[in-house]
């Protein structure tokens, strides 16, 4: 039933770290999104965050704003990420976390959103912009057994922070690389290996790192001390630098796939 | 009037200033922190340093001091008795924020907030601007405490507001344009943001108005009631009684929030005029509390121009001030108890105020501010001469006249 937790355990067995993929949902249209999810969650993606599109995207950087821009211009809202979920989960266990600012949520209706996300098959759901002191009236009536909300956790959080935040959480946990938005560089791996090792000192939940990792490279140096990566804008650029092209699903397989052999490590 | 009863009002329904914001940031519904948890901590100790810094006497001595002596205040309260007579109702005056250095009331916050920032021991500050007002003001603050300062401005303003560019730059701020969505105040606002977030851990972030995420908006309101603290007064030095009516503009809010502020226990009107724009009806307008919906945006919750599926519309307006989709929490939750009216004043109208406050009273206004003018006249030719209106002319228009004169 929970595939977030079952992912994880199965990781572990494996030993490997999770790749967290992250597409903005409909860039650059819905056909190609749908055919780049679908190539991404089979070559080795082993949580998909789908991103939902908004005009006013602070938490990111110019990469994903513009992913969010194009998938505007062709009409894709979040009445559409849920369809594409429903879509993929016809052929694809992999789970799948919503990734949000929180106005298009209030904007669908909340309860309403709970129902068609969890009936569509997302496994859960990140709002960047809905701190853990407003996110009660979003998610007090959740069963977070079924529908987790993932919190994040940043460079900037103390560690007493970290632990009211981590109380309530559930799924994995998503912790913020460095201050920035989303994409920019200079990253530090040894301070992110701090804040890791200080959140699971609060925490037994999985605890992916996200924000600014582009190389395989980093993602075997996180691997080694985090539960799993997040690669975003790295797979956006992908997107941008090949719209026209039919071949693109099968270049963020690749990619994908060689993301992936960067989580294994050896045992 | 059949208002009169409810300034007796002592229920539940009644609007109780000490009761918002909330410990949260919450005004009723609206408000709040909606921001990355990246920026939480700043919040967290901004609101620190504001209750534990700003009560201060040593804090309040320096802020009435630079005040007093280098925005020039107290502003004056004039008789607009030119105006009043033209209109042949109630008598109007003029709270004249537009003759603070700087030229509008956007110093009185940025002298408020940079002062804070130095004690709080921060040595770069940020601000996003729209029309140039709040950059000029954060400008100017900044060059006087000798801090570093960076202004975000979208390109599409940079290029409608030249002289306040140039302004900026003489007073040593580095103006970073913003090209993403359409280059104007939400955009700016949103490039600020990001800036942020990045450099949160030694940079101050100035806010211009009664929104954004908690503490902004009462931490604005706070550092804006000098307005109507001097007009309480002020008035009564003159009239010898409280005004019938308090009459500002909205974009954001603050000139409206600071001069309402100290008169919302106080049976007297209240009114803010909105930018209608083109017309509501043509969508392409600013009337965020007349026409728009509940949202989150920019760190709080409040009501927005947005479509259906929660992406936010682009808001429209002769007065660059006024031309933001969103609007301050405590306005939200003042229209919910109607202790506040809120009305809709077109691109006209504005402009018709405008050239009247020129002619009959020698003052040129801010396009923000003929808004309010021109509430205010529809009020005043309904209202008997005994009766009282005060305006805000929140700021002056000398970096309007390229936009007057092209309409």
């Amino acid at each position: 039933m929970n595939r977030i937790n079952n992912k994880f355990k199965e990781l572990k067995e494996k030993h490997q770290a999770a790749l967290v993929g992250f597409v903005t949902a409909g860039d650059p249209d819905i056909k190609t999104s749908q055919k780049i999810i679908k190539t991404m969650c089979d070559r080795g993606v082993d949580i998909l965050e789908l991103g939902v599109p908004f005009s006013d995207p602070t938490a990111d950087g110019p990469v994903i704003q513009r992913s969010s821009t194009r998938a505007l211009k062709h009409g894709v809202y979040l009445k559409d990420v849920i369809e594409m979920t429903r879509e993929l989960r016809k052929t694809s266990q992999v789970p799948v976390i919503l990734f949000s600012y929180y106005n298009p949520i209030m904007s669908y209706g909340t309860k309403a959103f709970y129902k068609d996300a969890m009936n569509a098959g997302a496994d859960g759901l990140l709002v960047v912009d809905l701190p853990s002191e407003e996110a009660n009236e979003l998610i007090s009536s959740w069963n977070a057994d079924e529908f987790a909300f993932i919190r994040l956790v940043a460079p900037t959080t103390p560690k007493e922070r970290m632990a009211r935040i981590t109380a309530n959480a559930s799924g994995f946990l998503y912790l913020v690389s460095k201050t920035g938005v989303t994409g920019s560089d200079g990253l530090d791996t040894t301070d992110i290996s701090q804040h890791t090792d200080l959140l699971r000192s609060v925490t037994d939940l999985p605890i992916c790192v996200g924000f600014g990792i582009s190389t395989p490279e980093h993602v075997n140096t996180i691997s080694a001390f985090a539960d799993g990566v997040v690669i975003g804008s790295a797979f956006e650029r992908m997107i941008e630098e090949n719209l026209d092209s039919p071949d693109l699903p099968a270049m963020m397989g690749a990619m994908t796939a060689e993301f992936k052999e960067a989580t294994m490590l050896a045992s | 009037m059949q208002m009169k009863n409810k300034y007796e009002d002592k229920s539940e329904n009644r609007y109780d200033i000490n009761r918002f914001p909330n410990e949260n940031g919450h005004f009723g519904p609206y408000g709040g922190r909606y921001v990355a948890e990246t920026l939480m901590p700043a919040l967290i100790e901004l609101e620190d340093a504001f209750h534990k810094f700003v009560p201060d006497p040593a804090f309040q001595a320096e802020f009435k001091e630079l005040l007093k002596n280098y925005t020039g205040r107290p502003t004056p309260l004039f008789y607009a008795e030119r105006l009043s007579r033209h209109l042949n109702g109630a008598r109007i005056y003029l709270k004249r924020e537009d003759l603070t250095h700087t030229g509008a009331h956007k110093i009185n916050n940025t002298l408020g907030q940079t002062l804070l920032a130095r004690w709080m021991g921060k040595k770069k500050i940020i601000a996003e601007t729209g029309a140039g007002q709040h950059g000029v003001a954060t400008a100017t603050t900044a060059a006087y405490f000798g801090m570093e300062c960076k202004i975000f401005m979208g390109v599409e303003d940079i290029r409608r507001q030249a002289p306040n560019v140039h302004r900026m730059k003489l007073l040593g701020a580095e103006v970073v344009p913003v090209d993403s969505g359409t280059g104007t105040l939400k955009d700016a606002m949103n490039e600020a943001i990001r800036y942020w977030v990045a450099e949160v851990r030694d940079t101050y972030y100035v806010i211009g108005s009664v929104a954004g995420p908690h503490p902004y908006p009462h931490m604005v309101r706070e550092f804006q009631k000098v307005i109507g603290e001097e007009t309480y007064s002020q008035i009564l030095d003159e009239a010898g009684r409280l005004p019938n009516l308090l009459v500002a503009c909205v974009g954001g809010g603050s000139n409206a929030m600071g001069l309402f502020y100290p008169f919302l226990n106080e049976p007297v009107d209240m009114l803010g005029a909105e930018a209608a724009g083109f017309g509501i009806a043509t969508g392409k307008h600013a009337a965020t509390l007349c026409a728009g919906t509940l949202g989150v945006l920019h760190g709080s919750k409040s009501y927005l121009l947005q479509d259906e599926f929660g992406q936010i519309k682009e808001a429209h307006s002769v007065s660059a001030g006024l031309d933001y989709p969103g609007v301050g929490p405590e306005h939200a939750l003042l229209k919910d108890f109607k202790r506040v009216s809120y009305v809709a004043i077109d691109d006209n109208q504005a402009l018709e105020a405008f050239h009247l406050l020129c002619r009959k009273e020698g003052i040129i206004p801010a396009l923000e501010s003929a808004h309010a003018v021109a509430a205010a006249m529809i009020e005043a030719t309904k209202r008997p001469a005994e009766e009282i209106i005060v305006v805000n002319l929140s700021g002056r228009g000398d970096k309007d006249l390229g936009i007057v004169t092209s309409t």
